[in-house]
């Protein structure tokens, strides 16, 4: 497979993760924008701050819903916004045309111009809308691979890419939750506290998996080894870690060779599994996890360096 | 009087377009309205697309198709596929000699100076025996028709002619669509092109190749106006598609970079312009290209489809002496007849042009996409003297034609089956032996009475069937 082909998918996967992953971000940031006695101002600002978009923002007053909306939903100038991840899934895809099939190539290309001319009123008023149609498109679109493409090599790179955004993004939505607030209480009921606590479930659909395992009991330190630690949860870091390893393994099978890549996520996934029983909220929730951001990041440059993209 | 194809002298329904009249009829223009719609609707989601350079606006644009078939005899697609294969040897041919020895200069067949300071002809090239003598691998001849029998050719292209997608995508979705249509097995399938297109590639692998040739497709990118054509040749053919960031050269070798590290390529169906296949070689402030690729080839490391300096043989200039090649070099008769042409490079030509002009459709030399040509009739006296003036600026650069009465093809109107003007380009394979698939590229303008059928000006595409019987 050529690097770039290798290069090109594993960023269109991850640039349609991303899309998705912003529009949940979203969901919380409205989540915790409408509870009661909130400090507005801190709960947009965080969700800009963990996507690295508040250099984006105009003049210094609160921040607000539509400031966000328009920085991360709609601007096309800002390479984090959700309609700059659809185009450039899109051209990505595009450049790799012969690798996809026809229904994951139509996928792509019938999502790109949704947001061309929308305003942002527009978009604020009708906010729940969007973000359900962007977790539609990515779901279509990793249907169309899961049951269509075949597994060579280039399966194997898109898959990676979608799991290593995905759990960055779980990651991202965890400090939102620390920007906003510490954790001050080991057990939290019915405070804002504990909104903001289930808000990062509720965006991440996993409420109700929660449940199951926890039962209807919310403490930081369950919901921080639910998102991190649990290994049958999708979203979870560990689950999104173990898929990576899967599909790295069978990258160093077919190249004949383990890389840099196959020990970072081994070693990823030993720091997660050592976090148990909140761990990671003792040694400092923050400092966690930016240490996870950083090893993520790691690994991507090394699947970069080890098949020469 | 104009020949419209579907119908006899007598205004009766000729008998290759019976089938498609009783569809016509048996659809009804609001039916047939209704299933355009659905077709376009099918292109635009597949992506077919071409871009059209500098005019901003939608980025990808969707080629007209329409849903009319143009239809030919099996008679008159014999005497079209010798001539075909005629022309398509003369060229390569011709291409073969001026980049040798030169015998039809000598001959003094046609003037020294118009190949030898021709743009488009590459010294680098001379001496070189490309794999199996073939230079031009895909020829597209553009060829009017003006009556029942008399067919003509237009302009000649022999470096990479592009449009066959729409042949193949518009036969597929003819027969998805209107399956009863190719019931009876009467129209000869065009869909081996690609496979056809792959045994030629394969047959002209290089010197240093052992074993089964590795071909990739060499594509300018994404952003190229026919990258979807590039994508989905490569994808019928099983290749692979590279650009040229994705090769390199060493020990006089090609090389793909890939997740494995490097893999050998050897031969390259390139659809990139012979100024920027190679900084080192031709022009070197090209971004793109590939350092010591032309050295690769000239040594025997890989072979380019269609060969540098291809192009000569399909200069305007030089299109006029084609008939001249054929006898030169088969001593046979041409098949199909070039449409007679004035050089204003000469001074004869010249006068004529300058006081005919109203009357001519006027074309740069090394234009092409029917930008930058005059027709006639069509312009005012305003647009002709203006003409007229860049003609005298530089004689050399232009040529002209008569306006022919070219035949028209049913097309799909608002109102019914209304009549437009055509071409038609098919694509002949040269490799160890020749190759033509019975079909072809029509193109149709849309507009009544206009004679350009370029996509990049409004154009449309249709089917195109050949008859068995």
């Amino acid at each position: 497979m050529l690097s770039r082909t290798a290069d090109n998918l594993f960023w269109m996967a991850r640039y349609l993760e991303r899309a998705e992953c912003t529009a949940r971000l979203l969901t919380m940031g409205q989540r915790m924008a409408v509870l009661p006695g909130s400090t507005y101002r801190d709960e947009w600002r965080s969700v800009l701050r963990v996507t690295g978009c508040e250099s984006f923002l105009q003049g210094s007053g609160p921040v607000t819903e539509a400031d966000v909306v328009g920085i991360l939903l709609l601007d096309p100038e800002n390479p984090a916004s959700i309609q700059s991840c659809l185009v450039r899934a899109r051209a990505n895809g595009r450049s790799v045309r012969t690798k996809l099939t026809q229904e994951m190539w139509e996928a792509l290309n019938m999502s790109w111009r949704h947001f061309e001319g929308c305003t942002v009123a527009e978009a604020v008023q009708a906010l729940p809308v969007h973000i359900d149609w962007v977790k539609t498109r990515a779901s279509v679109f990793r249907g169309t691979m899961e049951t269509g493409m075949m597994r060579h090599a280039g399966h194997d790179f898109a898959r990676i890419g979608g799991a290593l955004e995905r759990a960055q993004m779980t990651l991202r939505l965890l400090d939102v939750k620390y920007y906003v607030l510490l954790p001050e209480t080991d057990v939290v009921g019915g405070g804002r506290d504990h909104y903001q606590w289930t808000s990062v479930l509720h965006a991440l659909s996993g409420i109700r998996a929660y449940h199951h395992v926890y039962g209807g009991v919310h403490t930081p330190a369950q919901i921080v080894d639910f998102l991190m630690v649990n290994r049958t949860f999708p979203r979870s870091v560990a689950f999104c870690v173990d898929q990576m390893r899967t599909h790295l393994v069978r990258l160093a099978k077919e190249h004949g060779t383990r890389s840099a890549c196959n020990e970072t996520a081994d070693e990823l996934f030993a720091l997660l599994k050592a976090g148990r029983n909140g761990v990671f909220i003792e040694r400092g929730l923050h400092e966690s996890v930016q240490h996870c951001l950083l090893l993520t990041n790691r690994l991507a440059n090394e699947i970069a360096d080890s098949y020469h993209f | 009087m104009t020949f419209f194809e579907m119908h006899d002298p007598e205004g009766g329904t000729r008998a290759c377009y019976a089938e498609v009249k009783r569809w016509i009829d048996e659809t009804g223009v609001p039916g047939l309205h209704r299933r355009l719609e659905e077709a376009e609707a099918i292109f635009r989601r597949i992506g077919i697309t071409f871009a059209v350079y500098g005019e901003g606006g939608d980025p990808e644009r969707l080629i007209p198709f329409d849903l009319l078939p143009r239809v030919f005899s099996r008679l008159e697609w014999q005497r079209l596929d010798q001539g075909i294969r005629q022309r398509a040897q003369a060229l390569n041919a011709f291409l073969y000699d001026v980049y040798h020895r030169g015998e039809i200069l000598r001959a003094g067949l046609i003037p020294q100076e118009l190949v030898y300071q021709n743009e488009a002809f590459r010294p680098e090239m001379i001496g070189f025996d490309p794999p199996g003598r073939v230079y031009s691998h895909i020829v597209g001849i553009d060829i009017v028709r003006t009556g029942p029998d008399s067919f003509e050719v237009l302009e000649d292209n022999c470096r990479t002619p592009s449009g066959v997608s729409y042949m193949l995508e518009n036969r597929e979705i003819m027969t998805r669509m209107f399956p009863e249509l190719f019931h009876k097995g009467r129209v000869t399938p065009v869909d081996n092109y690609p496979e056809q297109l792959l045994r030629t590639l394969k047959e002209v692998a290089p010197p240093a190749c052992t074993g089964d040739p590795v071909v990739v497709l060499l594509t300018p990118g994404s952003l190229n106006s026919a990258y979807y054509e590039h994508s989905f040749l490569a994808d019928l053919m099983g290749i692979e598609l590279v650009e040229p960031v994705d090769l390199f050269v060493e020990d006089g070798r090609v090389w793909k970079k890939t997740t494995a590290g490097p893999k050998v390529v050897d031969v390259i169906y390139r659809r990139i312009d012979d100024d920027y296949l190679d900084p080192l070689a031709f022009r070197p402030d090209s971004l793109l290209g590939v350092p010591g690729l032309f050295h690769a080839y000239r040594s025997g490391g890989v072979t380019l489809c269609s060969a540098p300096g291809a192009g000569i043989a399909d200069d305007k200039a030089i299109y006029v002496y084609v008939p001249e090649m054929i006898r030169f070099y088969l001593g046979e008769e041409p098949i199909l007849a070039n449409i007679p042409t004035w050089q204003c490079g000469t001074r004869d030509g010249l006068a004529y042009v300058l006081e005919h002009l109203g009357e001519l459709v006027a074309k740069e030399v090394h234009g092409s996409g029917g930008y930058g040509m005059l027709i006639g009739p069509k312009s005012t006296a305003a647009q002709i003297a203006a003409y007229a003036d860049r003609i005298r600026a530089n004689p050399s650069g232009f040529i002209a034609q008569p306006t022919l009465e070219l035949s028209t093809v049913p097309t799909l109107g608002e109102a019914g089956v209304v009549r437009r003007h055509a071409d038609f380009r098919p694509y002949c394979l040269v490799g160890k032996r020749m190759r033509l698939v019975p079909g072809g590229l029509t193109r149709v303008a849309l507009t009544e009475g206009s004679l350009v059928v370029n996509s990049s000006q409004g154009g449309g595409v249709k089917d195109t069937w050949v008859l068995r019987d």
